[in-house]
């Protein structure tokens, strides 16, 4: 297990306290959104960069006005056909606009990291024993693209300028 | 019609090389079945009883002779010298190696066709009124915007991982040929009050163990809010449809659960978030593009051949009837439509050999433009063949025996592949269509009985849409044994409707005399040149099911 960012292991400077019993003080933390519902102003007093995690039936909208208080947002896979979090990450990245983290973990598969990274994920809890190699696997796989997402990538239709038969 | 250019030829090859690796990583061990089968599912291959089924898609069923030749090629080296069309306008081939699909992939992308997306919980293939483009009451042609569709949901990143499947089927005539409304999302080209074509918008219709027909969620949206108003709707989909069980996934279910009244409400208000992105908007130039690939053919200036055809009808009554049951009116003077049986007597319907494909392509060149169709119903369509020269291409037919003039009637039945081919299949379904073909083989009394769909399905998955059959066959199994239960008053046209369902189930053996009898008292009931569908809309259940069960039906069993 290897947290991804941008085809290199990076190290994960938060601790993801989902299962702890109290938080642990001094450090980055990711918290549910149970968490931060009922600890909101703990948490915001600690002073630390905070993470949220989402599970797959949160929709990004539930914490659309909090999102400047989270330098990371988690998104959940509970199984790899749960493809929910594809649209929570768009909405994150192209209607509110978050500039932050947006984190893929749960069961996360060297061949979907194309579409999570087309949908806005910029860093990858990759199941496997090597996910650089994962990643550098996936990296030329898709070079063409029918559909604009918030990446920039340009569609197909964008630069066929109109040729036809 | 469509041609690949660099950016779908290159997608495409990608793609290819892709599942490539994913194959040489299973059979290296490298993945378990299970980590592999979303991948392999992702373009189109099924594991089945006996071997992998590759299932490729003909967009909206649209064929050229080229690509014709090259499914027969695939036929012949990779599989059993057979294709199966299917109702979704795709091709299934059911003995596929393996090792071998990297292959038959790239053989399918040197003709600009693919399989991605013909399996999965993802948009399928894109499906249409095999008429598109010809027939005599179109209003506008469906393919462009078939196209249109087609490559915004190929590979889409947000839409991958649906809950469920997830069809699109599009028509712009108002004679439904498509089932539009027996789709995920059906869309009829109409116009509005002042003139304007749009798009009628139909959500949640659908079969399976949860019939529905769909709701119309909006009666007019104009063409260049289509891929908005259909990503708002995969999107409200894609977050709230049920995962918590494959049997109440489909848009259907959440559709039928939230009331289309709802549903619309928060498809409009996502669509009133995204409308007006450029990322959404269709530059007029790119529909222009793809529209010039469907502009007509070099049609020749012709007359209509009426009283050169009506000698030769009247001289050979064989052609006479394969005229009235098989050819279609055509948009333009001279020329016709022609349907291809794949329902002879005895055959499994949507069968078809390699050597018949072949031969069938070589005759679209000499008699039809190169292009043909495939339609959900389970046959070819020749879409421009000049009305002099039908009787030659008939008497070419006949050969191939692709000429049974049963186009509508009771043998052109929609039948699954079952328990002879599928895991999930509790009964056969081709034995049964077999029968049936073979117990109503006098032409005549085909043509009298008139238009009449049967259609069969091995299991409640309904594959073979018996659900909207005029006459519907549902394989069960009871104790070890296959039985069919009998539904009546199914339609998948612009009057759509679920079948009724007529009582006990029977044995394979007692379904073409249940045929027969309800046939019959059809025939006694019918007021003029009325429809089987007509008549039973008319007098309902109580006199077929006395026709078949007798003056004192047996209690109703309750069946899967």
């Amino acid at each position: 297990m290897g947290l991804i960012r941008a085809g290199r292991l990076v190290p994960d400077p938060f601790t993801d306290t989902s299962g702890l019993e109290s938080l642990p003080a001094g450090v980055p933390l990711i918290v549910s959104l149970e968490q931060w519902q009922t600890q909101r102003t703990t948490l915001l007093a600690s002073g630390q960069r905070l993470g949220l995690r989402l599970k797959s039936d949160q929709p990004p909208r539930l914490i659309a006005a909090d999102l400047g208080h989270f330098s990371v947002i988690v998104l959940e896979f509970p199984k790899y056909r749960d493809g929910r979090a594809y649209t929570h990450a768009r909405m994150l990245r192209e209607r509110f606009k978050f500039a932050g983290e947006i984190r893929a973990v749960g069961d996360v598969l060297q061949e979907q990291l194309h579409f999570m990274h087309r949908c806005g994920f910029d860093t990858f809890d990759v199941a496997g024993p090597d996910p650089e190699k994962a990643w550098r696997t996936i990296a030329g796989d898709h070079t063409v693209a029918y559909q604009a997402t918030g990446d920039g990538q340009p569609r197909a239709l964008d630069l066929r300028k109109g040729t036809g038969p | 019609m469509y041609r690949y250019d660099e950016f779908d030829h290159t997608l495409v090859a990608e793609r290819v090389a892709t599942f490539r690796r994913q194959v040489a990583r299973r059979l290296s061990g490298d993945l378990t079945e299970d980590q592999f089968k979303p991948l392999r599912l992702m373009n189109g291959l099924y594991l089945q009883l006996h071997a992998y089924m590759l299932r490729v898609n003909i967009p909206y069923g649209c064929l050229s002779s080229r690509q014709l030749h090259q499914l027969a090629f695939i036929a012949r080296r990779y599989d059993r010298n057979f294709g199966h069309f299917t109702t979704r306008q795709n091709i299934q081939y059911n003995w596929i190696k393996l090792d071998e699909t990297p292959d038959v992939l790239a053989a399918l992308a040197a003709v600009e066709m693919n399989a991605m997306q013909s399996s999965g919980n993802c948009v399928r293939n894109i499906t249409a009124d095999q008429f598109a483009g010809r027939a005599q009451d179109e209003i506008e042609d469906p393919r462009p915007w078939c196209e249109l569709i087609r490559q915004w949901s190929i590979l889409h990143p947000e839409f991958s991982y649906l809950p469920r499947k997830f069809k699109i089927a599009v028509s712009g005539a108002p004679q439904d040929r498509a089932a539009v409304k027996l789709h995920d999302v059906g869309l009829y080209l109409r116009p509005n009050a002042a003139g304007v074509i749009g798009f009628e918008v139909i959500v949640g219709g659908g079969q399976g163990r949860l019939p529905y027909v769909g709701h119309t969620i909006r009666e007019w949206l104009a063409k260049e809010d289509l891929l908005s108003y259909l990503e708002a709707i995969l999107r409200i989909y894609n977050l709230g449809g049920r995962r918590d069980n494959p049997q109440k996934a489909r848009i259907k279910v959440q559709v039928n659960a939230l009331g289309a009244e709802e549903f619309r409400r928060l498809v409009d208000e996502e669509w009133e978030q995204i409308r007006f992105t450029p990322q959404l908007t269709v530059p007029r130039a790119e529909i222009e593009r793809i529209t010039a690939y469907f502009a007509d053919p070099a049609w020749e200036q012709l007359t209509d051949a009426s009283t050169t055809v009506a000698r030769q009808r009247s001289a050979d009554p064989a052609f006479d009837v394969w005229n009235r049951a098989n050819v279609v009116a055509h948009r333009t003077p001279g020329y016709a439509i022609v349907n291809l049986s794949l329902k002879a007597p005895g055959i499994a319907p949507g069968d078809l050999t390699a050597d018949q494909m072949d031969k069938v392509a070589e005759l679209a060149d000499r008699f039809s433009l190169g292009e043909l169709r495939v339609s959900h119903r389970q046959n070819l369509v020749f879409p421009d063949v000049r009305q002099v020269d039908l009787q030659a291409l008939w008497q070419e037919l006949q050969g191939l025996s692709l000429a049974t003039p049963n186009i509508g009637s009771l043998t052109d039945i929609i039948a699954c592949p079952g328990l002879d081919f599928c895991a999930l299949a509790n009964a056969r379904a081709i034995p049964v269509a077999q029968d049936i073909g073979r117990h109503f083989t006098d032409v005549a009394a085909l043509q009298d009985i008139g238009e009449l769909t049967i259609n069969i399905s091995g299991c409640m998955n309904a594959c073979g849409h018996h659900h909207v059959g005029h006459i519907g066959i549902l394989g069960v199994e009871k104790n070890g044994l296959e039985f069919y239960q009998l539904t009546l008053g199914g339609s998948s046209g612009e009057d759509a409707s679920l079948g009724d369902r007529l009582g006990r189930s029977i044995s394979a053996a007692e379904v073409p005399v249940a045929i027969e009898a309800i046939v019959t008292r059809y025939k006694a009931l019918r007021e003029g040149e009325e429809r089987f569908l007509d008549t039973y809309r008319r007098v309902g259940l109580e006199p077929f099911k006395e026709a078949v069960y007798g003056q004192n039906p047996p209690r109703r069993q309750a069946v899967a």
